[in-house]
């Protein structure tokens, strides 16, 4: 399987406060790797550098010249236009033309249900869960393999929730898209993850796959990573 | 007492007669600080957006310097612009002194520091808030600055309104590179200074009228546009309202 994203000893610090500590990490096509860890942890750190967000202080970050990025955020923005243009100024910005752009925006927006009148809405005006799910269509219309969210549902509803992760679901079940995100959610992680990274302090205490970080010991192995998932789960 | 009143209402009746003098110093004045503003706005919503958005070694001075000049007095600017355009200045070949050109000119360089200083803030906050969204879109930093300017348009709108009062409003400046030259360079500001010192006081009181008329006016159209931007969108309030208060 071919890389996706190679993180070789990547330290980020602010000041004197360290994101990231020595960072390794490597992605292939088609896995769907979760970030878990306390708040403060490096979760979002991580994937503002995948994603070329952030410069490191340390460390070298490949990304392959054939991926193609696209990052939902867990608060979109939501520009001061309508919502099919909020799609269409997205993928203007990365050299589509505008009449493609429109034609690409309609089909995504069918995709995430915000078709038909909803579409000239302005996208100011849209529910929070209504917002992301227009990120989410942002991100599908621009045709990425790789897909970086942030806490894609933690500031939804439970309904909300449910669908954002739905069309997530989706997505991945059509295509062999690469997701990495972060969750406090561990039920999600579950559903969605082949591969969970566990971070604490900016640092990777754990790497292993979805099974075995919820259904194997960890006491031994990673200690840290053991008590972050007894304390999660109770 | 007899002459306040008998002064309001000669004022009064220069007013409700359209008395030409009055309004064509009151024509003029608008021309030239809509000009100003214009000109100014151009540049100045520009460089704010970029100055939002762009890092670079020595912004930190620039900001300083653009923040000091905020509090640039006008008869300085007058001052400065009077030099330049002065015929030993580096412009004088233009023959732009005490004409409504300099006037123009004095207004826009008055009114720059204040478009460009508020437009920075405004960009800046909003890069801070959402620029790395679009910068996730693949926008650098110049285009991010126009997009950022565009999406705080209404904000922005506020900024202009508030440069146009301050442009209006304004005596030093114009007095000076103007002349207030009657029929010619003569606007609202000058005109009450000089009536006012001539003993004219009807002229000057209803000039004065009417500036306060067109700042009043300029508020209330802030006012308005932050309710309209509350009903579409349910932004938070303007902050940079009142300015011209």
């Amino acid at each position: 399987m071919s890389e996706v994203l190679q993180l070789q000893d990547v330290s980020v610090h602010f000041g004197s406060h360290m994101a990231l500590q020595a960072v390794n990490l490597q992605m292939h096509a088609g896995e769907r790797v979760a970030l878990v860890g306390a708040n403060g942890c490096g979760k979002s750190t991580l994937l503002r550098v995948a994603h070329g967000l952030l410069k490191v202080s340390r460390g070298q970050v490949a990304v392959p010249r054939d991926v193609r990025q696209a990052m939902v955020f867990q608060r979109p923005h939501m520009l001061r236009t309508s919502v099919l243009h909020f799609v269409v100024w997205g993928l203007w910005l990365q050299g589509v033309g505008w009449r493609d752009a429109q034609a690409r925006a309609w089909q995504a927006l069918e995709r995430v249900g915000l078709q038909g009148d909803m579409a000239h809405r302005s996208a100011r005006t849209l529910s929070g869960g209504q917002q992301q799910r227009l990120a989410l269509a942002r991100a599908w219309a621009l045709q990425p393999n790789f897909v970086l969210l942030d806490e894609p549902t933690s500031s939804l509803d439970p309904h909300a929730k449910r669908e954002v992760e739905r069309l997530l679901t989706d997505w991945v079940a059509a295509s062999d898209v690469s997701l990495i995100f972060s969750s406090h959610n561990l039920g999600q992680v579950k559903r969605l993850a082949t591969r969970v990274v566990y971070l604490e302090a900016g640092r990777v205490l754990a790497d292993l796959p979805v099974d075995t970080f919820f259904n194997q010991p960890l006491g031994e192995s990673h200690p840290e990573a053991h008590l972050f998932l007894k304390g999660e789960l109770g | 007492m007899t002459t306040f009143t008998d002064t309001a209402a000669t004022a009064l009746q220069l007013l409700t007669d359209l008395d030409p003098l009055l309004w064509s110093i009151v024509g003029r004045s608008l021309w030239v600080s809509v000009l100003a503003t214009a000109v100014a706005c151009s540049l100045g919503v520009v460089l704010g957006a970029w100055l939002g958005v762009a890092r670079f070694v020595g912004r930190d001075v620039l900001l300083t310097v653009l923040n000091t000049l905020l509090a640039l007095p006008s008869v300085v600017v007058g001052l400065l612009v009077y030099l330049l355009l002065s015929r030993t200045g580096p412009l004088g070949h233009l023959g732009w002194l005490f004409s409504l050109k300099a006037m123009v000119l004095a207004q826009a360089v008055l009114v720059l520091p204040v478009v460009t200083a508020l437009t920075r803030q405004c960009v800046e906050d909003a890069e801070r808030s959402h620029g790395e969204q679009l910068q996730s879109l693949g926008a650098q930093s110049g285009l991010r600055s126009m997009l950022l300017a565009w999406d705080e348009r209404y904000a922005l709108l506020t900024v202009l309104i508030a440069a146009f009062g301050r442009a209006i409003s304004e005596v030093g400046a114009v007095m000076v590179v103007g002349g207030n030259i009657e029929g010619f360079t003569r606007v609202m500001t000058t005109a009450i200074a000089l009536e006012t010192s001539k003993g004219d006081l009807p002229l000057a009181l209803a000039l004065g009228v009417v500036l306060m008329g067109v700042v009043l006016l300029l508020n209330a159209l802030i006012s308005i546009l932050r309710r309209w931007r509350q009903h579409i969108d349910g932004a938070s309030a303007d902050p940079v309202q009142g300015v011209l208060a």
